[in-house]
């Protein structure tokens, strides 16, 4: 028997009865069951078909990544910081995200060690928010400066700063002065430390940064981590 | 062949329909779709919604043929829409109002499926594709609310955008994936554009197709929550069934009129609604560097936003021990059967152990996303040997009411600054709305029920 045969016959197993059972226009016996070739061979068609699709798809998933003019715009930014008074804060932009550079007082410094214990991460152990050279009680490089990604780690909202230690709607009365984040409340303290029981997990992140003088600051970069 | 079909009508239709079931659509689905004759003025809101899908779809067109989907030129685009096209003003506030008012129909839809428990057998996939349009429509309205490209638009999209990197392990590179770019940005403005104007709509339009087919399939439910199919003339006509046709095209008119006038009221005279329904913060362009004083989402999302904010570290500790209560209570006394009974309670444990493991951050955008999900499963949790709320025991109806309060009350606490006080009320609150549905099985069975009528009831007037 040809394997056309076979194929337009289906069951060709049982003879006899062949002659009473109708034949339909494809050459099939009705209600026939499908021989296991056959069926074979549509599992193996569908089955190509689906790769096929799955890989169709992978173009169109992958065209949603940052494209590369977007992966080019997170270059470094160099900010002068000398012109930064005590006390004050400066935002740069990189990679699209506000960076605050805050040149911390003495008096400023000093508020770290009251909100100690009140922070939920007060030596930065969580991964991944704090490079290995801010992993301090000031979180930063130099005391005096602090650099932070302002976007809470919350939701992504860019907090506001209230540096003076006196409160104000949504603070607690005993603010030393800090970050407060007008989404979901959350606050930090002046090294970026997140307090206790907010909704944010983590601090805020610190960048990537290095000093190229005693007045110029590079976010971006650095020389520990590349 | 056209030739073996019984063909009844003649001329133009006839020829037609000896190609294309017109006719029999007509009937099957419209004059011969026998719909209970005691609806009540809660089984307008189906039909409404339709009449606002097609508002928004048709204002959309014309909106997408001024409108620039680009950082640099959609903020300005929709002020030349409102300013210098003609009528654009007129168009722009028809939309706005529109999704709005979709939400408000939907949500009175689904609370009229609630009271009269229209998602019970055999209506549970009418059920699951109205939640399905629900979920479609809140990503359409996620999604169209980025493009007038304001403050509340870009930190509106930054805050949910960000919900998905909460998810442990993928989380970060997801939310980087779903915006193109390290932040909101053009990237972002572009891809949600082709979803709100493309995507969506496709997938929305086929899903109230299954919705309907379904319904149709099934028959409507009614006030009485009974089955009118059980009760026919010999024609096979339910006997408290009349055609859609005439009766109820001729009732939703009198009902879509009603609605236009208010639809009317608030395009004309408050389409900002007090900043509900257009946000005073959106008037302003987006700035990427500065985030508004408060940022609250558009008050339908609310309720739901307001169970987000509520899981704290804190509270996650009250989730997980009424997680540990429920295994215990399951263990010692349920009617799950075999490997139910134990496999419940373990994963039950599992999750307790998880809440505190896992960040709180992820626990709040579970609950919101839960709060959602639920909705999915309630012909399964629902377990009252009546339908309608009508012959309910007093104290479901009770139940219902706190329910609705609740919600009513997340939705404001959604719009408000956050503050401790509000934060406790918006704990409370998440229990309440979880416990509803999570418990129904417990007490929907509970209680005295009255008993339910042979026949609908029915005042001709």
């Amino acid at each position: 028997m040809s394997q056309d045969a076979v194929f337009l016959n289906g069951d060709t197993g049982s003879t006899g009865q062949d002659s009473t059972e109708e034949i339909n226009p494809l050459g099939l016996k009705n209600n026939a069951p499908m021989s296991p070739e056959r069926r074979f061979w549509v599992g193996t068609a569908c089955a190509a078909g689906g790769v096929v699709g799955v890989g169709a798809a992978v173009p169109l998933v992958a065209s949603f990544a940052p494209s590369g003019r977007a992966r080019a715009a997170g270059a470094p930014v160099e900010v002068d910081i000398g012109s930064i008074p005590v006390g004050e804060m400066r935002t740069v932009e990189w990679r699209g995200k506000p960076v605050w550079i805050l040149h911390r007082s003495p008096e400023m410094l000093e508020t770290l060690k009251v909100t100690n214990n009140e922070v939920a991460d007060p030596d930065s152990d969580r991964p991944g928010f704090t490079p290995a050279y801010a992993k301090n009680e000031w979180r930063s490089r130099k005391p005096e400066y602090l650099v932070a990604v302002g976007i809470c780690t919350h939701l992504g909202c860019s907090p506001t700063a209230n540096l003076a230690p006196t409160p104000g709607p949504g603070l607690p009365a005993n603010w030393e002065g800090g970050f407060f984040c007008p989404c979901h409340g959350s606050t930090f303290d002046l090294a970026g430390r997140v307090f206790k029981n907010k909704p944010a997990p983590d601090n805020l992140e610190v960048p990537p940064y290095q000093f190229l003088s005693d007045t110029r600051l590079i976010v971006g970069v650095d020389d520990d981590q590349a | 062949m056209a030739g073996e079909k019984n063909i009844e009508t003649t001329g133009l239709l006839g020829w037609i329909d000896a190609r294309f079931p017109l006719t029999s659509t007509w009937k099957a689905h419209v004059s011969e779709y026998y719909a209970p004759k005691n609806f009540n003025f809660w089984y307008i809101f189906g039909s409404l919604a339709m009449l606002v899908l097609v508002i928004q779809i048709v204002t959309g067109i014309f909106l997408v043929m001024h409108y620039k989907p680009d950082a640099a030129k959609a903020f300005e685009s929709v002020e030349y829409i409102m300013r210098e096209v003609p009528g654009g003003w007129l168009i722009r506030y028809m939309h706005s109002t529109g999704a709005s008012m979709f939400f408000i129909v939907v949500y009175l839809h689904m609370l009229r499926g609630l009271f009269y428990g229209s998602y019970r057998k055999p209506r549970e996939l009418v059920w699951i594709f109205g939640v399905a349009i629900f979920l479609c429509l809140m990503a359409e309205a996620f999604f169209g609310y980025l493009l007038p490209w304001g403050q509340m638009s870009y930190w509106g999209a930054q805050v949910i955008v960000n919900l998905f990197a909460a998810i442990p392990l993928i989380g970060p590179d997801l939310a980087i994936w779903i915006r193109g770019d390290y932040v909101v940005s053009d990237a972002t403005l572009n891809r949600f554009f082709a979803l709100h104007v493309i995507a969506i709509p496709l997938v929305l339009i086929g899903l109230v197709v299954a919705h309907i087919v379904a319904l149709h399939e099934v028959g409507s439910n009614n006030p009485d929550g009974i089955e009118i199919k059980a009760k026919k003339d010999k024609n096979g006509v339910p006997l408290d069934g009349v055609p859609f046709h005439p009766y109820y095209t001729v009732h939703d008119i009198f009902g879509v009129a009603m609605f236009l006038i208010v639809f009317a009221a608030i395009v004309f005279f408050a389409p900002e609604m007090g900043g509900y329904f257009l946000e005073y913060n959106n008037f302003i362009p987006a700035d990427p560097l500065k985030t508004p004083a408060h940022i609250a989402p558009v008050w339908y999302f609310t309720p739901f936003y307001s169970m987000l904010r509520a899981i704290t570290d804190d509270y996650t500790w009250v989730l997980a021990g009424l997680s540990v209560l429920g295994a215990i209570g399951l263990l010692l006394r349920s009617n799950l059967r075999g490997v139910w009974r134990i496999a419940v309670p373990v994963v039950l444990v599992v999750l307790a152990v998880l809440l505190r493991v896992l960040d709180a951050k992820f626990w709040g955008v579970v609950a919101m996303g839960g709060a959602v999900v639920l909705l999915f499963f309630l012909p399964w949790l629902d377990h009252c040997p009546v339908r309608s709320i009508r012959y309910r025991p007093g104290w479901h109806k009770v139940l219902y009411g706190i329910f609705i309060i609740n919600f009513l009350i997340l939705g404001y606490l959604g719009t408000q600054p956050p503050s401790p006080v509000f934060n406790i009320m918006a704990q409370a609150g998440t229990l309440i709305y979880l416990g509803f549905f999570l418990l129904m099985p417990y007490w929907s069975c509970r209680g005295t029920f009255k008993p339910v009528p042979e026949r609908v009831t029915y005042k001709p007037h």
